[in-house]
């Protein structure tokens, strides 16, 4: 066999590469930044170049991938059932936080990130509410055992990944105000999950009817 | 190429591995030297360590050819040190001999003259615990610098920024205020020294430049000095932060001497303030191309110490995700290879473009690309999505084959590779079961040894596939063994994904106060770089007493010096390159 030819073999792959991604430049001509080229090329039939272009495009986050975790409330409604924008913190009203303070996502956090001080009423008893919650962003491991052990689907993984900030020591430190999200932002981020939990809550309240 | 048929699971079954029946046959032959047998081990006499392991391993009706792990347990009356050994032909669970020494000055007989893999290990040890190994050739600390004082695994050692024993930290929660931990713990206060340490005096032992000799300089007729030069640990060769200590003749290696440590983080002690299961995202991070992996070795280590099995489903997609990440690791690696070449990262983006897809499903399965943390014990952390093995099955049938196609079209045919990585490298046959070295490593020198046939985990057991092997055991055999196993990998997708039944992905309820009940496990799986081990004490507490990681990578490295020395400086980048080291499991 003449010598060579393995390379001139090799050329022939890395010229056909080539030639895909400038067939792939063309398909962009006048649709840059197309969220839907985007997906194409970028599943696992696509062809062509696989770079995406951040931030300009951004890949799609499927629903189970997680990042620091947040705490879920449930909105106030008013009388159509729209929750109720609060004028102050511009984010819907507070109704009632889904959170009770029991301490298990602070137990199973591998690093120990997570601070909770339990809420006492005024007589010194404690109280299923939490009275300070803080995550330690910068210690998270975004591993995601807090949600997933969380008996009252209180805390939830979040898909908001870009949190770069100048310093870390007061921003990186998110306390409760920042970690509440309203549960219909949940429910928009995890569609199934919030489902699958709204399934069985109503299945366990028919059980609970049922019972009576 | 050689392929051999899957060895029966009877012949694995052999009373050899039986510790005793191991015991009874020392016995006879030293009468003093088992202090102790049981099931679990045997526990030899330090004094006739030595002579005992020559026995197991020179007797060839016994031939324990290979040692598996060192390590050792730091009780409250004493140090234990734990070896295990096997024999390669006949696979099944490895003898476990273990040595006691006093917690004050341990020394133990150094089993190097036996087996030259435990080299590392044993100075592993001597870094940890403080165990010194008689005879050692070069015994120094190797994941810690010269001047660190104390012995970080032993019970009475705490870290810098020690909170606690244990975790959960009392601290959290129910009066958790949050302190930023350099608060706690200001800087001048993290590093120990010794107390007689002079920071402006200090000179590290280990980097005296060595110089030509008189009686070199007569032997060529030519006044030439040997020359050290450093490689990393900043360098975009090796692969991490990596330093190579590399001895010349010119451009001729004469010495080469991995320096470890640059990422070592003591994970093994995170691991035991840890609870079980606040060890699986760690291992994550171990050898972060695998993950998947990582995870699947570290559970079916603790479900074996448990007695609990996963559901049948729940063993199918572990066995999917271990051999995904096998694809992409092993595509990575040659990737690497021949960037280290010079191929300039053309092959090997067009490797991980694959790799891309592969971690876009780990992502929608798992919730994270690389840090996937899935698995858990006695099952799968969440099923996986709709659509999830569709995918997989169109990149195992369609995909993958037509780019391994292509690679080996571009790739394997290559005069320059061809050239440049034939007969270079070589480690023979019985320097690599004698090297400890594991994987593609020990494979391609064409030792049939995988754990997914030799001691099957899992249920590796039900699949058809061969075990690829060398013949050389030089680069290009490293690397042909790569592409024949990602070949391999992809027949056991498409059986896995033609066999996967429906149903649940986890026995029992979900329990983050895991018991795990007393005793000691040997956990391991065949990982793409090699045996990942991981030696675990329960005490019968939500924390391991002693977790140890068998870290193939570190062990691989055992043996660079005996492959590179002759090889010019060119080679050396290459050759460590073939061993498809990952720094975050070597430094730990």
């Amino acid at each position: 066999m003449a010598y060579g030819l393995g390379l001139v073999k090799g050329l022939k792959y890395t010229f056909t590469r080539a030639m895909k991604t400038v067939a792939g430049d063309f398909k962009h001509l006048g649709r840059r930044y197309d969220e839907t080229l985007l997906r194409e090329r970028q599943s696992v039939r696509g062809t062509g170049i696989f770079t995406v272009q951040y931030p300009e495009e951004k890949p799609a986050i499927p629903e189970n991938f997680r990042f620091v975790p947040f705490l879920v409330y449930e909105p106030k409604l008013d009388a159509n059932g729209k929750p109720v924008i609060d004028a102050q913190t511009g984010k819907e009203a507070i109704n009632l936080e889904r959170c009770t303070a029991c301490g298990i996502c602070s137990k199973v956090c591998p690093p120990q990130c997570i601070w909770i001080v339990r809420a006492t009423t005024p007589e010194g008893k404690p109280k299923p509410k939490p009275a300070e919650f803080y995550i330690d962003i910068d210690v998270c491991m975004n591993c995601g055992f807090c949600a997933e052990f969380c008996p009252f689907d209180a805390i939830k993984m979040d898909h908001d990944y870009e949190l770069a900030n100048y310093e870390r020591h007061i921003s990186h430190i998110f306390d409760l105000k920042t970690l509440m999200k309203p549960a219909t932002y949940h429910a928009r981020i995890h569609p199934l999950d919030f489902k699958r939990e709204e399934d069985d809550r109503k299945a366990k309240e028919a059980a609970k009817a049922a019972k009576k | 190429m050689a392929v051999n048929a899957p060895v029966a699971p009877a012949e694995l079954k052999s009373n050899l591995n039986d510790p005793l029946v191991i015991a009874e046959k020392i016995k006879a032959q030293y009468p003093t030297a088992v202090e102790a047998a049981n099931a679990q081990g045997i526990v030899v006499q330090g004094e006739q360590l030595l002579e005992v392991a020559r026995y197991l391993h020179d007797t060839p009706e016994l031939g324990f050819d290979y040692l598996h792990n060192v390590t050792s347990v730091d009780y409250p009356d004493r140090l234990e040190v734990v070896y295990h050994v096997s024999n390669l032909a006949r696979g099944g669970t490895p003898l476990t001999l273990k040595v006691n020494a006093a917690r004050q000055d341990p020394a133990v007989p150094s089993l190097v003259p036996v087996y030259r893999g435990a080299n590392f290990q044993e100075r592993e040890v001597y870094d940890m615990m403080g165990v010194r190994f008689l005879g050692h050739p070069n015994l120094r600390r190797i994941l810690l610098w010269d001047g660190f004082e104390g012995f970080p695994l032993r019970k009475d050692y705490k870290e810098p920024y020690y909170e606690d024993e244990r975790k959960p930290f009392g601290t959290r929660w129910d009066q958790g205020h949050h302190v930023i931990a350099e608060d706690r713990n200001p800087w001048h206060d993290n590093v120990k020294y010794p107390a007689s340490f002079d920071a402006v005096g200090y000179k590290p032992q280990r980097d005296t430049v060595r110089t030509v000799g008189a009686e070199d300089a007569v032997a060529t007729k030519l006044r030439t000095d040997k020359l050290v030069l450093n490689i990393g640990p900043q360098h975009p060769s090796t692969h991490g932060v990596l330093r190579l200590k590399v001895t010349l003749d010119g451009e001729t290696v004469v010495a080469a001497e991995p320096v470890l440590g640059y990422l070592h983080r003591n994970h093994e002690k995170i691991g035991e303030r840890n609870t079980y299961l606040q060890n699986i995202p760690f291992t994550d991070r171990l050898d972060y191309i695998t993950s998947m992996a990582n995870n699947l070795a570290y559970v079916v280590g603790v479900e074996k110490l448990m007695g609990i099995k996963a559901p049948e489903r729940a063993e199918y997609l572990r066995v999917i995700m271990a051999e995904l990440t096998r694809w992409i690791s092993h595509i990575a690696a040659i990737g690497f290879i021949y960037n280290d070449l010079g191929a300039f990262y053309t092959p090997l983006l067009y490797g991980l473009e694959e790799r891309e897809l592969v971690l876009d499903l780990f992502e929608a399965a798992s919730g994270s690309r690389m840090m996937c943390n899935y698995m858990r014990f006695g099952g799968v952390a969440r099923d996986v999505p709709e659509g999830f093995l569709d995918k997989v099955q169109y990149l195992v049938t369609e995909r993958f084959p037509r780019r391994m196609d292509e690679l080996e079209a571009y790739m394997v045919g290559n005069e320059l590779f061809t050239a440049r990585a034939r007969n270079i490298g070589i480690l023979p046959r019985d320097l690599a079961i004698n090297y400890s070295a594991a994987g593609p490593v020990l494979r391609a020198s064409g030792v049939k040894y995988d754990l997914r046939r030799a001691d099957p985990y899992s249920i590796y057991d039900r699949f058809e596939f061969d075990v690829p092997v060398g013949t050389v055991g030089d680069m290009h055999d490293r690397f042909t063994v790569r592409i024949a196993e990602m070949r391999e990998s992809v027949k056991i997708l498409k059986q896995a994904l033609a066999q996967i039944p429906a149903g649940e992905i986890m026995t029992g309820k979900k329990n983050y106060q895991i018991r795990v009940p007393k005793g000691e496990v040997y956990g391991r799986a065949e990982n793409p770089k090699g045996e990942l081990g991981f030696f675990m004490v329960s005490d019968g507490t939500p924390n391991p007493y002693r977790y140890h990681v068998r870290a193939p990578a570190f062990i691989n490295l055992t043996a660079l010096n005996e492959m590179v020395v002759g090889h010019k400086i060119a080679d050396l980048i290459v050759i460590l390159g073939s061993l498809d080291v990952v720094m975050g499991e070597v430094d730990r």
